[in-house]
């Protein structure tokens, strides 16, 4: 069998359901390697480990958990990478150098435009009530990371260098992406930049690791029935049978919890981690029961009363840059066009029932918006015919993403708007007063706040 | 074959699989690493350092202390405790007052999330008292 990972000759061994020795006196019933020297004292003696929970069969359960959800994980980042539009623009791009690690970049599309929402409202969600049981993945192959002698081969020395950029990277992406969502920005650089190339880290480590492991796991996933497992209490839980793999302890301690208990705990942390977390995806009525998650409540009431991505205040956005002194300006190559915002009222207005949709996996139901066409703002500088993209600019001082670039697919879908209005009032200052922009399906800080100047890219 | 599986100790298949895993991890770390190289190579084998030696004996010794409960008992402390402590790993930055621009960007208090993450700690403990009043109180009837 090729694609097997390097293992003590004994591996086949114990197959049967003779229990092991219980008494722990003496060497252990399976030698740790066939060295013939006995590890140091510590955790490096098979018989430190005393879970009887711990096995591959546990350990397969988790694994294959852990594998379509971090595979939903990864094919959702990449969604989100691409929705920024990244080889665009380099104002898009947070990740110039990033190769050919973009190669399957599309136009991000504008329908359905509840899109983005579900595809990070996943990806975020997902992740978070993914956390227990990957920690219980970590936790059931632990004495693995003790395995005596720690090197036994050139193979075995490769598969744990392997195995130590999968835990790292793992941890790395889901400790920068829990930290993110909430603002608390420690992380060592630009989220975009530690999020992205880590996921990559992460799955050249990941594909291996699931190659080595594929095989293993159906096997020991065949061994036992999940549901007759489910149905063994406490007291008649047995350890699974000594094998070379390591996991099984080799001086079992009385169990406390059986098979069923274990998953039941960590599927209650999941649930927990999905229930004080969903409704800040979920929105409407759900939204209060994100208790603590960062957007679990709504900030005020009335037409403005929707979730606020970044407020005027905080970045830079003084009073005046936003008063009666504000113009948009309107370009294209060789025409410029200066409106008050009377102006821009006196233009046509169209409405779109659109949501805020956030990388911080939040999102905000449909608000009813109204504005001015973006293909009619191409008009007013003479692109009359199809609409190219669109470079927008904000009055906003500091932080990231204060001008951004529309694909032409978007400036043309009919309901992206220049918005001036939101549920029938003004924008309030927080939501981009005296405009915005708001286009379906686009990820929140691309829907730019306090614009004031467009310059279309030419005819397309 | 043999003689290769002998000096290696696994097959030429891994050491190719392997391989091209390696290469691109470079690929990708070479551009992860491109500023702040030594903080961001802190994080990334930091992570596993920090959980492998101290997160998870950590939770194994708090879970020994666990066995001064009676065994009926255990897993009524067990769980309640276990899923609190998952709460506030994940969620710590806003329970604990740690994300210093979330009040400002947002504009939504900061000071909701201790109360609430009590809250819940105390419910899920509640809960399981109330479970096992009820499980002593069936098995002292069918007794």
């Amino acid at each position: 069998m090729t694609g097997t990972p390097p293992r003590e000759p004994e591996k086949e061994q114990g197959g049967g359901n003779t229990p092991p020795r219980r008494d722990g006196v003496g060497a252990p019933v399976l030698a740790p390697a066939a060295t013939g020297r006995r590890p140091p004292p510590g955790p490096t003696r098979p018989e430190f480990w005393r879970s009887p929970l711990r096995g591959p069969w546990l350990t397969a359960v988790l694994g294959t958990v852990l594998l379509f959800g971090i595979t939903v994980l990864f094919v959702t980042g990449l969604l989100s990478y691409a929705a920024y539009n990244p080889d665009l623009a380099a104002v898009n791009d947070q990740t110039p150098g990033k190769g050919v690690l973009g190669f399957y970049l599309f136009p991000w599309p504008t329908d359905p435009p509840w899109l983005y929402r579900l595809t990070q409202g996943i990806h975020v969600t997902l992740g978070v009530a993914l956390v227990p049981v990957l920690l219980a993945k970590l936790w059931s192959v632990i004495p693995k990371l003790f395995a005596w002698p720690p090197l036994r081969s050139p193979g075995h020395a490769v598969e744990r260098l392997s195995l130590l950029l999968l835990v790292g990277s793992v941890l790395f992406e889901f400790a920068t992406g829990v930290l993110n969502i909430q603002l608390h920005y420690v992380f060592p650089g630009s989220f975009y930049t530690l999020h992205f190339y880590g996921a990559w880290v992460f799955m050249a480590a990941f594909v291996v690791h699931v190659a080595f492991r594929l095989g293993p796991t159906v096997r020991s996933l065949r061994a036992r029935r999940l549901r007759t497992e489910l149905r063994v209490p406490a007291e008649r839980t047995e350890p699974e049978p000594l094998d070379g793999t390591g996991l099984v302890p080799a001086r079992p301690a009385a169990p406390t919890m059986s098979r069923r208990g274990l998953l039941g705990m960590i599927g209650a942390g999941s649930l927990a981690l999905f229930a004080v977390t969903a409704g800040q995806s979920i929105g409407g009525p759900l939204r209060g029961t994100a208790l603590l998650a960062p957007h679990g409540r709504d900030p005020g009431s009335g037409p403005g009363g929707f979730q606020i991505n970044k407020t005027a205040a905080s970045v830079g956005v003084r009073a005046r840059d936003i008063g009666p002194d504000w113009r948009l300006t309107v370009r294209a190559a060789g025409r410029e066009t200066v409106l008050t915002r009377d102006r821009v009222m006196a233009l046509p207005q169209h409405t779109a029932a659109l949501p805020i949709a956030c990388v911080e996996g939040w999102s905000t139901d449909d608000q009813h918006w109204s504005g001015v066409r973006l293909t009619d703002l191409a008009a007013l500088v003479g692109l009359r015919g199809a609409a190219p993209a669109v470079f927008v600019e904000s009055v906003q001082r500091h932080g990231s993403f204060r001008s951004t670039v529309l694909r032409d697919n978007q400036v043309r879908d009919s309901r992206s708007l220049l918005a001036l209005r939101v549920n029938g009032a003004d924008l309030s200052p927080d939501h981009g007063y005296p405009a915005r922009i708001i286009v379906p399906a686009n990820p929140g800080v691309h829907n730019t706040k306090w614009v004031t100047r467009l310059t279309f890219r030419g005819p397309a | 074959m043999n003689r290769f599986r002998r000096l290696y100790g696994a097959s030429p298949l891994h050491l190719l699989l392997a391989s091209a895993s390696f290469a691109l991890t470079a690929y990708a770390g070479v551009r992860l690493f491109e500023s702040e190289a030594m903080e961001v190579a802190v994080w990334l084998f930091g992570a596993a350092v920090l959980h492998d030696l101290v997160l998870l004996p950590l939770y194994c010794a708090a879970d020994r202390a666990l066995g001064a409960v009676p065994p009926r008992a255990l897993n009524h402390v067990r769980v309640p405790a276990f899923i609190s402590g998952l709460l506030l790993l994940v969620w710590y930055p806003l329970i604990l007052s740690r994300s210093a621009p979330y009040a400002s960007s947002t504009g939504l208090s900061p000071n909701v999330f201790r109360e609430r993450w009590l809250l819940i700690t105390a419910a899920l403990f509640g809960a399981s008292a109330v479970l096992l009043l009820l499980r002593q109180w069936r098995s002292g009837r069918a007794a």
